[in-house]
């Protein structure tokens, strides 16, 4: 049904009619209203049977995921930041067990400092956990990618996480087709475990694993993600069948055909770059835009067949390879391997300064005018570092610095 | 594009104010994003809320730069907050106070956007009249749907009546339109004297 | 159960001599050849090791109480480890081993997607050591607790973790020799007033059934069990059970120690329901602490190079504390 609501709305409303039979909670912004809403519906018997449990940390709710999903219930959680480093141990544990669990990330920067804004340092920081990373650009994309997810979870016996930016799209309301159970019925099968606790044919889960058979365990792992990059794309296929309209896939290109310049970004803010790629294009600058809905597996072959006759690469990333550079660029590098081009990392709209299309027009134009570095920082105020840096170099008691650059910014809120 | 950015204080329902504005303009089959400024909760300070409405596909998530309208549901916050910021030049805006522009003190900031019309409402007076809550966010709306015309009044109070359920629905819809009509009467006057 | 699977039968108990004079439903579930034998034999632990001993008989009655319908979950430790040598598992009923700190919410998580299916009939029993249940799980444990999730959790409590070679856990009584409380100093062994008493956390949340039990009661553990099997909720059974590598002993005194720590008052066995203590077992000869000590290489500097008769003293005090506080020589002199 079209409604106005906001994204967490959508969300929870979709992930209910995706049938979850055990859904643990912990709340932590900005996933708060997904699982809020969520526990309204199964409390006032609109989703059933399902288990909703309040559980005491997000350790706690990916736990009881596996327990549940052992025993062959469909699983969902949430959370963001601070609660996926929480439950980090759990996460492995998840998808080393091949458990389809499905949980939505809202993403948000890791402290400290402490920041409860959007980034995607979370998501990015358990990229090789062996999840399933898909990445939503806009709230009906965030709600339409939960019943894939529970799909390709559930086809592969992987856990999925779908990232969606916290605040940004969460808090956001908009103008969304809200997916109708019966449309959800039709495309999303109920879950038929590829291994479950059951005292019928008892078998045991979770064994010690020795050198002889360690590598072979976890190749399987990344074996799985390789077919999941056939799968993405046949799953966002059949979504479209249903439903009819597009969503999910391995990457998205927008006016990349006869672009110079290529922009890469990942969540919400390709529809800012977007709106900058026409507003240059009407200058008849030749630029274009990707973006990467499925970071993991990461689609090497989409990205190379979409910047390869490009110029230059400009991938903006809401993330930070601290001691080295950008996460998302390292990972297009490895996708352009071979090919000689002018490839540039931004980082971006760290927790949760807004990304606006005034800089991106500077950033952009920096980029064609051949001005900008191999690193740069969008917006950073070099003057307010540079001071603190000299404080360091002054004095040995120098400080916290996170609160000694907060005065000197003036935050006196 | 109409972009609207919306003033307040946390627990005023600034941000309420901007949803319902997106579901006004979404009855009326066009596109709308209303989002916040996602501060710490806390009662009391300061908070802006968003909201705009065109007829596509709204992409772009930055905050609103360059509203065209204005909403100041907490007149303590003009002298606090630079609230007419990146007001475009022919915007207008809308604030909550029994009291006159002059009265606000405001008639040198206003007069810095050239071109832009900057006018009062009592709407926590109308609240508190229509529904004995000092709460004024879907009063504005309907001296906002007044002042700009960024959607139709009758599709305001369906949002609000929609959202909220019973006599507070009734209440505020009714609230909401006597705001219209004050500010409908006030923009005609202040035509006129621009006119003059 | 239909088919009756080839079993060894074990002697066991103390009234070994008595189990044929016993009726069926007085006997122990082992002597049962219909019995689960839910961790069969095979399995790499230790000789004499008393959590292989505890886990036998508290999750074969589990299953006897359960109609052989119990799923298990299991922390990381001893237990996991030996049980599941890969490719092997000594386990014959469903069984899911996570992580070492959250047995407790997978286990729930077990119970609340049985739940969902409507398969109430199917059990979950969570189990772990000392070091998985009373520190690292302690967190997971309580949620289950608070909100009296449907798990049978049963701490094999062995006061150390042993798994990774003997270091001090929260469990590990004042004294006691470990890799991270060693012999030496002016306070060899773990120090005083530290350590919890997990059974006494487990009461104040008030859960339907809270026990304690030893290996050298294992009739009295069994019987516990099937107590908690009869109820629904949140159970806690916490037992001890000698380590002989751990403690310094030998692997044919495992159950001689541990009726040793209860008839010296240093490890009270009692029944709790609701956060009230029910019953106690009552000490049948009451022993002085040093008797339970010296046989325990881990207390050792206890004795040599000459006797710590202040801090023996010390541990007697606790002794007679616990006796004290849950009326353990009721029938006695509480002084004799």
């Amino acid at each position: 049904m079209l409604k106005q609501t906001e994204g967490s709305r959508a969300v929870a409303e979709t992930v209910a009619y995706c049938r979850p039979e055990v859904i643990a909670a912990y709340p932590i912004s900005p996933q708060t209203h997904i699982v809020e809403e969520l526990s309204r519906l199964v409390k006032a018997g609109v989703l059933k049977p399902c288990e909703y449990v309040n559980v005491e940390s997000e350790f706690a709710a990916m736990s009881m995921c596996i327990g549940a999903s052992a025993t062959g219930a469909r699983a969902y959680t949430a959370t963001a930041s601070q609660g996926l480093l929480y439950m980090v141990e759990a996460l492995y544990n998840a998808s080393g067990l091949g458990l389809p669990i499905v949980m939505t990330v809202a993403n948000r920067a890791i402290g400290a400092p402490i920041n409860i804004w959007n980034d995607h340092s979370d998501s990015m920081s358990q990229r090789d956990s062996g999840w399933i990373q898909l990445y939503a650009r806009d709230n009906q994309e965030a709600a339409d990618l939960h019943p894939q997810a529970f799909r390709l979870a559930e086809e592969l016996s992987l856990p999925v996480m779908v990232c969606m930016d916290g605040f940004v799209l969460t808090h956001a309301w908009e103008r969304i087709e809200v997916p109708e159970q019966t449309q959800v019925d039709a495309f999303l099968p109920a879950y038929e475990p590829r291994q479950v606790l059951d005292p019928a044919d008892p078998v045991s889960i979770g064994a010690m694993v020795g050198p002889e058979a360690f590598t072979e365990v976890r190749y399987l792992a990344h074996a799985k993600q390789m077919q999941a990059l056939e799968a993405i794309p046949r799953v966002a296929g059949e979504f479209r069948d249903v439903f009819g309209r597009s969503s999910g896939g391995l990457v998205h290109p927008y006016a990349c055909e006869d672009a110079e310049t290529i922009v890469v970004a990942l969540g919400s803010v390709f529809g800012t770059v977007c709106d900058v790629v026409d507003e240059m294009r009407e200058r008849g600058v030749r630029i274009g835009a990707l973006a990467i809905t499925s970071f993991r597996p990461f689609p090497l072959g989409a990205v190379r067949t979409a910047l390869r006759k490009a110029r230059q690469v400009v991938v903006l990333e809401r993330a930070l390879a601290v001691g080295i550079g950008g996460i998302v660029s390292s990972n297009v590098r490895t996708a352009l391997s071979g090919i000689q081009l002018d490839g540039h990392t931004v980082v971006a709209g760290l927790g949760g300064r807004p990304i606006t299309k005034e800089s991106l027009h500077r950033l952009f134009d920096d980029a064609i005018a051949g001005e900008l570095g191999q690193l740069t920082f969008l917006d950073l105020n070099t003057e307010v570092v540079e001071r603190e840096l000299a404080r360091m170099a002054r004095t040995r008691r120098s400080g916290p610095s996170a609160e000694n650059i907060l005065r000197d910014v003036g935050s006196n809120r | 594009m109409f972009q609207v950015r919306i003033h307040g204080r946390g627990g005023q329902g600034a941000v309420t104010a901007a949803e319902l504005l997106s579901v006004a303009a979404f009855l009326e089959g066009r596109h709308a994003q209303a989002f916040p400024s996602f501060g710490s909760e806390r009662t009391g300070a300061p908070v802006m809320a968003f909201c705009r409405i065109d007829d596509h596909p709204i992409r772009v998530r930055e905050p609103v730069m360059r509203p065209d309208a204005l909403v100041v549901q907490d007149a303590t916050l003009l002298h606090q907050v630079n609230v007419f910021d990146g007001l475009r030049p022919d915007g207008s805006a809308l604030i909550n106070s029994p009291g006159t522009i002059e009265e606000l003190g405001l008639v040198d900031l206003a007069a810095s956007v050239p071109h832009a019309i900057a006018l009062t409402v009592p709407a926590t007076v109308l609240a508190l009249r229509h529904f004995g809550r000092p709460v004024p966010n879907a009063v504005l709306l309907g001296g906002l749907a007044a002042l700009t015309g960024c959607v139709r009044l009758d599709s305001l109070t369906a949002a609000i009546e929609e959202r909220f359920p019973g006599q507070l629905g009734i209440a505020n819809a009714e609230a909401a339109r006597e705001a219209f009509a004050h500010v409908a009467a006030e923009r005609e006057e202040y035509v006129r004297a621009e006119a003059d | 159960m239909s088919a009756v699977p080839q079993v060894k039968f074990y002697q066991v108990g103390s009234y070994a001599a008595g189990n044929r004079l016993l009726g069926s439903d007085a006997q122990s579930d082992q002597a049962d050849p219909g019995r689960s034998n839910t961790i069969t034999c095979g399995h790499r632990a230790c000789q004499g090791c008393g959590e292989a001993l505890g886990a036998r008989y508290a999750l074969d009655a589990a299953q006897r109480a359960a109609g052989g319908k119990v799923v298990a979950v299991n922390a990381t430790g001893c237990l996991e480890v030996f049980s599941t040598p890969y490719p092997q598992t000594s386990w014959q009923l469903p069984w899911l081993h996570s992580l070492f700190g959250n047995a407790p919410a997978v286990a729930a998580g077990v119970a609340a997607a049985l739940r969902a299916k409507g398969r109430t009939d199917v059990r979950v029993v969570g189990q772990g050591g000392d070091g998985g249940t009373v520190d690292i799980g302690l967190g997971c444990l309580s949620g289950m607790f608070e909100r009296n999730d449907d798990v049978l959790y049963i701490c094999y409590d062995n006061e150390a973790y042993m798994n990774t070679g003997v270091q001090r856990s929260g469990a590990t009584p004042p004294t006691a020799r470990t890799a991270t409380t060693q012999a030496v100093g002016e306070e060899p062994g773990a120090p005083f007033g530290q350590g919890k008493n997990l059974p006494l956390i487990a009461m104040a949340h008030e859960i339907p059934y809270v026990a304690t039990a030893t290996v050298a009661g294992l009739r009295d553990l069994e019987a516990k069990v099937h107590r908690a099997m009869e109820l629904r909720g949140a159970r806690y059974v916490h037992v001890l059970v000698p380590c002989p590598l751990g403690w310094g002993t030998a692997s044919h005194d495992t159950v001689r120690i541990a009726r040793l720590a209860e008839q010296t008052g240093l490890f009270p066995v009692f029944e709790a329901r609701d956060g009230e203590v029910t019953d106690v077992t009552p000490i049948r000869r009451r022993l002085p602490v040093e008797e339970y000590l010296r046989p325990q290489k881990r207390y050792a500097h206890l004795f040599e190079p000459e006797p710590r008769t202040d801090v023996i003293a010390h541990l007697q005090r606790t002794a007679d504390r616990n006796i004290a506080r849950f009326g353990l020589l009721a029938h006695e002199e509480a002084s004799s």
